[in-house]
């Protein structure tokens, strides 16, 4: 694939089949925060900062069922949706706003550049 | 994105007593819908003419399929009749497709060279099959699925008889594979996803449509990549696919997708995204120019489905007789076209916050039903195997209607739901059935039973279970027996035995006696015949299926990287801080200096932070990236060295003495015997870690007696030792026997190992399990029969020749690469700002 220009709202991270359902995969922002790429088994995607509110574990190494991914570190869940922890848990991490246009995924620039690591809970 | 309605009106009407001219490019359903549409408003309004790529009147383009399955004539699906163009007085131009534009001038150019002025021009060149570039793509026997000329072809195709190739699972694909089977044909159909149909259906959905069709003699490739269309000739021969599987095929039908014809229209120079820009009212960039149905972009969407073109039609015919209403874009549904097969979907079934799924599974009617709840209002669902109610929650869907007074009795459909009264509530509805109403199908076991079961003393689901058997089979009528117990006791049901998660209502036991009992070989197979609760079950249920088949079907299950943790897909252990730690494996704990080297060179290589010995006597590297793991195994494999397995519910290590070698005590070789347990036992899955060490004397240096199985040599023989654990609760081993030979331990480890591995609950280790079933349970399963470790220990043996295969290996050779890359990484800063990682 050819570099992209780097003008616009959107950026495009490459062609959907690079996520198999169930995985998930990563994009490091330079001078900013990992971000995870979640595909779910429900054919959609999401992406999130990589690091659980909880302590900061990579959340694109969970199992990922329905919208949530389970955190490898301590199993917390986190909503791929919504970025915020399940449950009795209490946290959130951000969300990058993410669309797919002929079969190929976007990412907001803007979001993916703001986005900040959650603070770690105690 | 949306698109921005222009503000112009609709130009001035031609002049006095003359009809305005409207000109149609595109003699499809939409171009002819519009047309019918405008008509019915005003018929005197426009003088039509419409020109048609395809030499033919207007047909049914989605009733191709039953054409081509040999259900329909294609008279039966010509919609607009020539008597229909004649009454209406419109010009039809078959045959002849307009090639250019010209907007200033208001004309068009057709192919013949025919120009034809407008007032009103509507493009409905609707769309074209996406044909993927790989080689081979233009061999002769290489045909899509958009009209009758490729019916035609596929028909001639299935005269000679022989191998068809579908590429894509979709729809389309799906329906042409149906047609081509019924006409004879042996079908194989390939889809890149892991999941038919992906867009519309749901894992569940998927597998069960799957399993249908392999019934009818389809072979279904799920996760296959073409890589090439192999040629013959000049005509097809085969597919090859990236994974290097071939199929013979004597034609191949392209069905992986279509997009929008704006071929025209980017001449034109109107505005094109992925379709033709449209606003609300179907009007185009140029506002004497409308474009309607699949050609178009609407609000971001582009719809490949018929259900939006009447709509959009509606608006456009609104627009253009002066009364505009506008789109505001459609909710479409879904239904697979082949006989035989139920299947419906409508709406967002993605779940997330604040949705919340309900699902029905008859295992014995193969039927599943999912709808998806939000904020009191119904937003998706699927349906497979009954379909009867597809339209009426696709009608509650799209009117958004509160549904919240018939959540309860919603997934049971509209009869039930709106039943009213005693019957939208399933307790009443269940209290209102007759005593020799059969609640369990599966044993036959009527609701006079159940109840009187309960009222003897069954408080329990279990019990019932126990008792009676009902819902003890496929556990469809789980939801009846509950509602019983509640009728019958109200607030005195009591929760029965921990069930396995909160997917099911059935134990681990229950999963593990039910999976061979009933044959389930794969994860959405035992949903389904279980009656899971959720769509894609959690992060509990998943492992422990997945684990649970692979220990049933050995050589046979898939194993599921999707549902196993990160540390057994990455084959390393994850850290804190996101790094891995990597172990290769030393054969009971015995290395050499080669070794050593090589291991001290990959910690440099790859910055181990941090080098340690294990408890276990091996050696663990730290704080290895994720990137860096296939680089670091492919150097340790090339020194000799395989994984450890220190990541996994599986062996870990077999920690030895050097025992009668080189001690003054040792009465055995323990060093020996632990490398050759080791040798037999690695690779394998279990329930949970599993360790095991063998000492030489009984002075115990190996630790053996806190291990899952330890060895003690003694003089006359080995002393064999089960259930220790020195993690939270230190649990020293119960001596299970004792052996005279080596032989004999080997085999006694492999047959309580396959113990072990077929009745522990996952993520039980043996010291619990032990104490669970008890050491005697143990104890008889092995030695009361004669030859009962010979069978568990041959099962064993079976298992592990489809395990012992070094994950890491394949992964240094290149396997799953993209789980060890990032997609890509974004730079914002420098001047060349992105780069891509590796495709």
């Amino acid at each position: 694939m050819s570099p992209q220009p780097l003008s616009g709202e959107w950026i495009d991270i490459g062609p959907v089949g690079q996520i198999s359902p169930g995985n998930a995969r990563t994009l490091p922002v330079q001078g900013g925060e990992e971000i995870a790429i979640f595909h779910t088994l429900n054919n959609e995607f999401y992406a999130l900062v990589n690091k659980c509110p909880h302590k900061h574990g990579p959340l694109s190494q969970g199992i990922v069922h329905g919208t949530v991914v389970t955190c490898p570190l301590h199993s917390w869940n986190i909503s791929l949706k919504t970025g915020e922890a399940q449950g009795e848990d209490k946290g959130c991490v951000p969300t990058i706003p993410l669309k797919v246009d002929a079969g190929r995924l976007y990412l907001q620039r803007a979001a993916l550049m703001a986005a900040r690591a959650p603070e770690r809970a105690a | 994105m949306l698109v921005t309605a222009p503000d112009t009106q609709i130009s001035a009407p031609a002049a006095c007593g003359q009809r305005e001219r409207l000109v149609v490019i595109g003699n499809g359903m939409a171009g002819c819908r519009a047309v019918e549409e405008i008509l019915a408003r005003d018929a005197a309004r426009f003088a039509i003419t419409i020109f048609g790529a395809e030499p033919r009147v207007n047909y049914n383009r989605i009733m191709l399929s039953p054409v081509l399955a040999g259900e329909k004539s294609f008279d039966e699906i010509v919609i607009n009749t020539a008597q229909w163009y004649a009454d209406n007085g419109i010009a039809l131009v078959s045959g002849d497709p307009v090639v250019a534009v010209d907007r200033a001038a208001q004309t068009v150019l057709s192919a013949s060279g025919r120009i034809e002025p407008y007032d009103r021009l509507l493009i409905a060149t609707g769309s074209e099959p996406f044909i993927i570039p790989v080689p081979g793509k233009d061999l002769a026997g290489v045909v899509s699925f958009r009209d009758l000329d490729d019916v035609d072809r596929m028909l001639a195709a299935a005269d000679q008889g022989g191998h068809a190739v579908v590429i894509g699972g979709g729809l389309l694909g799906l329906e042409a594979a149906h047609g081509l089977t019924l006409r004879g044909m042996q079908v194989t159909v390939l889809h890149l996803m892991p999941t038919l149909m992906e867009r519309q259906l749901d894992e569940a959905a998927g597998w069960l449509l799957k399993s249908e069709l392999e019934r009818r003699g389809q072979t279904i490739l799920t996760g296959a990549d073409t890589a090439e269309i192999l040629g013959r000739d000049g005509h097809v021969a085969g597919v090859k696919l990236k994974d290097g599987r071939e199929i013979p095929a004597d034609i191949v039908v392209m069905a992986v997708g279509i997009r929008p014809n704006t071929a025209l229209a980017r001449s034109a120079g109107l505005d094109v995204e992925r379709g033709i820009l449209v606003d609300d009212h179907m009007l185009t960039s140029d506002p004497a120019v409308m474009a309607v149905g699949e050609c178009v972009q609407h609000r971001g969407i582009c719809y490949g489905l018929v259900a939006p073109l009447w709509e959009m039609c509606r608006a456009l015919a609104d627009q253009a007789t002066g009364q505009p209403t506008g789109y505001t874009g459609s909710v479409t549904s879904t239904k697979l076209k082949v006989s035989g097969i139920d299947l419906f979907s409508a709406g967002d079934f993605s779940g997330g916050d604040g949705a919340e799924d309900i699902v029905m599974r008859d295992a014995a009617r193969g039927l599943y039903k999912r709808v998806v709840v939000k904020e009191g209002r119904l937003v998706g669902a699927v349906l497979y195997g009954d379909t009867a109610d597809g339209s009426w929650y696709f009608d509650l869907l799209k009117k958004a209607e509160d549904i919240s007074d018939i959540r309860e009795a919603l997934i049971f459909g509209q009869a039930f739901a709106q039943g009213g009264g005693a019957l939208a509530d399933p307790n009443a509805a269940v209290a209102a059935l007759a005593d020799d109403a059969e609640i369990c199908g599966c044993n036959g076991v009527s609701k006079g039973t159940v109840v009187a079961c309960i009222t003897g003393g069954a408080h329990s689901l279990d019990a019932v279970r126990g008792q009676c058997k009902a819902s003890a089979s496929c556990g469809s009528c789980t939801g009846l027996v509950e509602s019983l117990l509640k009728v019958t006791l109200g607030a005195e049901v009591e929760a029965g035995p921990k069930t396995l998660c909160k997917c099911t209502s059935f134990t681990h036991d229950d999963v593990r006696r039910l999976i061979p009992e009933r044959g389930l070989k794969a994860i959405p197979q035992v949903m389904q015949e279980l009656g899971w609760k959720t769509p894609d079950g959690c992060a509990s249920c998943r492992p422990a299926l997945n684990y649970y088949l692979l220990c049933a079907w050995p050589g046979e299950y898939l194993d599921d990287q999707q549902s196993r943790f990160v540390n057994e897909r990455l084959h390393a252990n994850i850290q804190k801080d996101g790094t891995y730690s990597v172990v290769p494996r030393m054969w009971g704990g015995v290395t050499t200096p080669a070794e050593l080297r090589a291991i001290a060179d990959a910690a440099d290589k790859y910055n181990a932070r941090l080098v340690k010995v294990t408890g276990g006597q091996r050696i663990d590297l730290f704080g290895i990236r994720k990137e860096d793991l296939p680089a670091i195994w492919g150097d340790l494999n090339a020194a000799g060295m395989v994984s450890g397995h220190a990541y996994g519910k599986s062996l870990r290590t077999v920690k030895t003495c050097v025992g009668s070698e080189w001690c003054r005590f040792g009465t055995q070789d323990s060093t020996g015997l632990g490398i050759k347990t080791e040798q037999m036992t690695w690779g394998s899955w279990m329930p949970h870690k599993f360790k095991i060490a063998v000492s030489g004397c009984p002075r115990n240096c190996a630790e053996a007696t806190i291990k899952d199985f330890g060895v003690i040599c003694v003089d006359s023989g080995y002393e064999l030792h089960v259930g220790g654990n020195g993690g939270i609760h230190v649990r020293a081993t119960d001596l299970l026997c004792k052996v005279a030979t080596e032989r004999q331990a080997l085999d006694v480890c492999a047959a309580f190992i396959q113990l072990y591995r077929e009745q522990a609950h996952y993520l039980e280790r043996t010291a619990p399990w032990i104490e669970r079933v008890g050491l005697d349970h143990v104890k008889a399963a092995l030695f009361d029969t004669a030859d009962a470790v010979a069978v568990l220990a041959a099962r064993f043996r079976y298992s592990q020749q489809f395990m012992q295969d070094d994950p890491w290996a394949k992964r240094a050779a290149g396997a799953e690469a993209e789980l060890h890359q990032h997609l890509a990484e974004f730079r914002p800063f420098p001047a060349i700002a992105y780069k891509e990682a590796a495709e």
